[in-house]
């Protein structure tokens, strides 16, 4: 099998999540984008882990599950807080950094 | 695109049309994703490519990775989704404006983000083959060995981990709760 | 061949735990102000204990390096006259030479005690932190302990129940902190660590009453003024690593360009690399950073404003922290400026001109001030110049003893106005309004400050008189005629602000708060003394004036002066002003025993027969320790691994100098270059001899200053003289210089309009219009611009011209701003957008490089 079949495959599954994080509106939607992106970047950890025979990209791809878990928890923690203080979570309207 | 991804360097087949079928699903689950007018559609479609992901690394001989793979995201992650949806009251349905008003841009950056990449990806490993994997679901040494590695070279990592996770979920309950 | 430790018996440098370990100096206030912000809150005293704990602990290391430095100092001596084997044998080493030659003066280079840990390191390149313990970084450590300890002891008492107890103090010894370790770092790295601790606390210290918006504006305006100078300081700070690293690297092996002692040794060397374009910048980046830091001409602005933080923080920075960094900085590494600015032989160099115009500038701007405590900050201000002209003019030595005094008097002054606010003004610093009569309610906060006043003015034997005339004698006699006069005049119009300050807030009638609160104008006796002349008010109050006569000021002098306030005597009540608690006027009272007799550290004329008795040398105590050495060091001594491998023999070829006089200053460290194999620290200075003719010069004129402002004193504020009263109503000319002193009152105003409008609008508008139009007329937009700024300077040659460029550099920055503003939306998705496809693009540009 060709080695590049699944470094593709992770490119492409990035590509789309980078897509929802720039158009999705939706703050949820976002944050599932990114699971996608982070996801991606698990297939290819696992691919060079077969690639190079070697565990370790496994034990790297177990890191980033954890990570992922954590982010999505405290992601939506705080999607929860905004919608609570202003009804919505909407991007568009969390403007505040606007210089 | 689907071309390339299924060339097949003909050794085995069955490994390969596997592959394709997984990931031409998961690439059209993952377009459904960030297309969608559904939120909780979007969700489920979210937990078909993780599906596929899961299905992908026991391909790639990670079957300790793809279990908690599907304990991690389909069990834990997704459900959190869904609360987070239920929660913050999004329409159950179909609804308009999930995307942004300059949501053309993403088009672009996504297409040159692939190019890039799928030619620093093809210019590196050009034809190279990855061994063959014995299927037999028999294969518990790498979990072994990722026990090993896990509690002896990265073990330092490993409690970083620890503490990040904590920290998280005391963060998570600080933000959420109602007072 | 002899073995190393041989070698140190025979050195018989004796040194000892606590100069070895001198970096906990520094350590324990850290630890201190760690502690306060742990558990302050928690402590019973808020955490206060733990500062003044720290303190004292410092003072004691502090207290025992110092008398080990001098044991190492004397021992050293003795071993130089333990016979010519001895002496041959110290040569050998050059850890000190002693008396090499017979008749020059004494100037053993004594060795620092280094002690150095690697920080942190990068690509071979070590960054140390430690400490190193020579004669100038102990007198400062010990002082700063000293000084910081009595202002936290003050400050229990001065801010009790205050909102933010706790933090303050903790600010407070951060301060300390951040001071001692700046003045004990042994490398460039460590030394703006502590200098920028500092600047930081000095921020959170003004603007510690943030909650009033004056207070937290000052704060901004003295953390941003400091900072434009700061910038110097790492400009100076890499010219130097990058321009003695080659020459660091050959002699001097395992220092690099950020080690005090490689900097001093190669700005003395001769090099080529130390000498022309790139010291003379460095130099002057540096210079830039100390003006900043301690006030000097352009950038002093921020002192008087500091003003607005409490009282022990503006007497602990204005006496021995913050503002002295900067002229530490200049003695610390005095050879780069002694080289960079050719001290060496009579140059005008620019430190010299900046402390001469600041003297002057500050003193009349003292004048014209009501606020007590921005009338003691201008005088700051001024004998900063003083301790700067000193330096400038190669007067190393009073310069830092200048140091030294000034901490006591200065400190002790602002701590007694502070005792006023506490407890005779109501918290009001106005000497005009809430001051006045003071005298008699508070008796030791009043002789606490006569006593100050005249060590500040410079009376004989007070503590100012012997550093403040050292410095102007030394810079007469180094050949800058002119500016020994500025120096001259300065210490006239000292004693006049002084007299000025001291009358309208110890003597006259009481006002506003100061008569407790009670505004009746009806003071029985007050019609009575205008039967006394001028004269002899001029003679009471100058016996009040005259130290040696100062029993006076008890009989009969408060008598005739201070009558309206006696009719006070009825007010003294809980709202009426009265004598502050003990834990303020113990430190006051100390401060001033200091005050009175810290000048005889080093009294110089005592050690010649300049005023009729000699003591001989040994009175000098400052010169003997501080002082480093200026005889070349052997290369072997000084590289790591110390002497015991390569024992050549050395004789310093300094050693044919004359028998005294002005040929045996033709040669020595930094006048020429140091012979092969050895290296210099400290550049050969010349000692001023005191001349009795001098002295009295210097006391005349002070006499001068005296009488004449309390003349007018007396015929302005107390009799209202209708000669004086409304004379710039009537007189132009009067009206005008008047005006002119006094513009520091609309310095305000002319920052906000004549500045802004001048300077800020026209660029501002010319920064937008390019913005508008770039790609035609920039040439008219330079040319007008030019124009502008050239009409500006010529208008106001005053201090405005850096404020301008602040502002200027402001505007430019938010019309900058406004151009980047649109890309700015807020939306993550836009962010995320420009992130990701500028890492696109990147990642682009690296793939084409790296294919093509």
């Amino acid at each position: 099998m060709l080695a590049a079949n699944f470094l593709l495959l992770a490119a492409l599954l990035f590509c789309i999540g980078v897509f929802g994080v720039i158009a999705r509106r939706n703050a949820v939607m976002v944050l599932m984008s990114i699971e996608l992106v982070l996801s991606s970047v698990n297939l290819n950890l696992i691919a060079f882990a077969l690639m190079n025979d070697d565990v370790d990209g496994q034990v790297f791809a177990l890191f980033v599950i954890a990570i992922a878990a954590a982010e999505v928890g405290v992601g939506l923690a705080m999607v929860l807080l905004i919608y609570r203080n202003r009804q919505s979570i909407s991007l568009d309207e969390l403007s505040e950094l606007k210089g | 695109m689907n071309s390339v991804i299924l060339a097949a360097d003909g050794v085995n087949v069955a490994q390969n049309v596997g592959f394709g079928i997984i990931a031409a699903v998961m690439i059209f689950a993952a377009l459904a994703v960030v297309t969608t007018k559904n939120v909780v559609h979007a969700a489920l479609w979210l937990a078909m490519v993780l599906a596929g992901m899961a299905a992908q690394y026991i391909l790639a001989a990670a079957e300790f990775v793809a279990v908690s793979q599907v304990m991690v995201y389909i069990g834990a992650v997704m459900v959190l989704f869904l609360f987070g949806i239920m929660l913050t009251r999004a329409q159950i349905g179909s609804e308009t404006g999930l995307n942004n008003k300059s949501w053309a841009v993403g088009i672009p950056v996504a297409v040159v983000l692939f190019g890039l990449l799928a030619y620093v990806v093809l210019d590196a490993v050009e034809d190279s083959t990855i061994a063959e994997v014995e299927l037999t679901g028999a294969n518990n040494e790498a979990t072994l060995e990722i026990a090993d590695r896990v509690l002896s070279p990265y073990l330092a990592p490993f409690f970083g981990m620890t503490f990040v996770l904590l920290a998280a979920a005391i963060g998570a309950i600080v933000l959420a709760r109602k007072d | 061949m002899l073995a190393a430790e041989e070698i140190q018996e025979a050195l018989n440098l004796s040194s000892g735990w606590f100069l070895d370990n001198l970096w906990l100096v520094g350590l324990i206030p850290a630890i201190g102000f760690a502690l306060i912000m742990g558990f302050g809150k928690k402590m019973p005293n808020g955490g206060s204990e733990f500062g003044l704990a720290s303190m004292v602990a410092s003072l004691v290391v502090a207290t025992g390096a110092g008398l080990q430095w001098m044991n190492r100092v004397d021992s050293a001596e003795e071993a130089g006259h333990g016979g010519d084997e001895a002496i041959g044998l110290l040569q050998t080493f050059g850890r000190s030479v002693p008396r090499a030659a017979e008749g020059a003066e004494a100037a053993p280079f004594i060795e620092p005690v280094l002690t150095t840990w690697v920080w942190w390191q990068n690509s071979g390149l070590e960054f140390g932190i430690g400490s190193l313990g020579d004669g100038l970084a102990i007198l400062l450590l010990w002082l700063v302990a000293f000084i910081s300890l009595l202002v936290q002891i003050f400050s229990l008492d001065y801010v009790r129940d205050d909102r933010r107890y706790t933090q303050f103090f903790g600010a407070l010894t951060l301060f300390s902190a951040g001071m001692l370790v700046m003045v004990m770092a042994p490398n460039m790295i460590q030394l703006i660590l502590g200098w920028e601790i500092m600047g930081l606390c000095s921020f959170m210290l003004i603007g510690h009453w943030w909650e009033d918006h004056e207070n937290s504006k000052a704060a901004l305006k003295a953390f941003f003024t400091v900072r434009v100078g700061d910038v110097g300081l790492l400009v100076g700070t890499a010219i130097i690593y990058f321009a003695s690293s080659d020459w660091i690297a050959v002699n001097l092996p395992g220092k690099s360009g950020f080690d005090i002692d490689a900097i001093q040794a190669w700005a003395l060397s001769g090099d080529s690399s130390a000498s022309g374009a790139a010291i003379l910048v460095a130099a002057t980046a540096l210079f830039i950073a100390c003006i900043g830091k301690s006030g000097q001409f352009p950038l002093h602005t921020w002192l008087p404003d500091a003003m607005a933080g409490p009282t022990p923080v503006s007497s602990l920075l204005h006496s021995s922290t913050m503002v002295v960094a900067g002229v530490f900085l200049v003695a610390r590494i005095y050879p780069v400026f002694w080289e960079g600015f050719n001290i060496a032989n009579g140059g005008l160099s620019f430190i010299a001109m900046i402390g001469a115009i600041t003297i002057v500038i500050a003193a009349l701007l003292a004048f014209v001030q009501d606020d007590i405590k921005k009338v003691l900050a201008y005088s700051t201000v001024s004998q900063l110049g003083y301790m700067m002209l000193g330096l400038g003019t190669g007067a190393w030595l009073p310069a830092v003893f200048h140091i030294f005094t000034h901490a006591f008097f200065k400190c002790c002054l602002f701590l007694c106005a502070g005792s006023i606010s506490h407890s005779g003004s109501h918290h009001s610093f106005d000497m005009k309004k809430d001051m006045g009569g003071l005298r008699k309610h508070m008796p030791i906060t009043f002789w606490s400050w006569i006593v100050s006043t005249l060590a500040l003015t410079g009376v004989i034997p007070f503590a100012g008189f012997w550093s403040k005339d050292e410095i102007i004698d030394n810079v007469g006699n180094n050949g800058y005629t002119f500016l020994f006069w500025v120096g001259l005049g300065g210490a006239a119009l000292t004693a006049m602000y002084m007299t000025r300050a001291t009358y309208l807030t110890f003597f006259g009638e009481a006002r506003g708060a100061a008569a407790g609160g009670h505004h009746d104008d009806d003071h029985g006796g007050h019609g009575d003394e205008h039967d006394l002349t001028l004269e002899e008010h001029e003679l009471e109050l100058a016996t009040v004036g005259a130290p040696l006569g100062s029993d006076h000021a008890d009989g009969g002098a408060p008598k005739s002066l201070g009558a309206a306030a006696n009719a006070h005597g009825g007010h003294h009540d809980d709202h009426g002003p009265h004598e502050s608690g003990k834990l303020i006027t113990i430190p006051i009272v100390i401060l001033a025993f200091f005050a009175l007799t810290a000048g005889f550290a080093n009294p110089t004329p005592l050690a010649g027969d300049a005023l009729g008795f000699n003591l001989g040398e040994g009175v000098e105590l400052i010169k003997k320790y501080v002082e480093p050495g200026h005889e070349p060091v052997a290369l072997d001594a000084v590289t790591p691994g110390g002497p015991g491998e390569s024992l050549t023999p050395f004789v310093p070829q300094f050693a044919e100098e004359g028998e005294g006089g002005k040929d045996a200053y033709a040669s020595g460290c930094g006048r020429t270059t140091p012979p092969d194999g050895a290296v210099c620290f400290f550049p050969k200075v010349k000692h001023a001899v005191p001349e009795l003719g001098k002295i009295l010069l210097s006391l005349a004129v002070v006499a001068v200053g005296y009488t004449f402002a309390i003349g007018f004193c007396l015929a302005f504020y107390k009799r209202r003289d209708s000669r004086l009263v409304g004379l710039t109503e009537r007189s132009r000319l009067a009206n005008a210089g008047y005006k002119f002193i006094v513009n520091k009152y609309y310095l305000d105003y002319l920052y906000e309009n004549v500045i802004v409008r001048a300077v800020a609008h026209p660029i501002s508008a010319a920064a937008y219009w390019f913005n508008q139009h770039v790609l035609d007329a920039t040439v008219d937009a330079v040319g007008e611009g030019g124009k502008r700024s050239g009409q500006w300077i010529y208008d106001n040659v005053d201090q405005k011209i850096v404020d301008g460029a602040v502002n200027t550099s402001g505007a430019v920055a938010s019309e900058t701003g406004r151009g980047l503003q649109s890309t700015q939306s807020g939306k993550v998705n836009q962010y995320g957008a420009l992130i990701f496809g500028a890492a696109a693009v990147g990642a682009i540009v690296l793939v084409i490089i790296n294919v093509g």
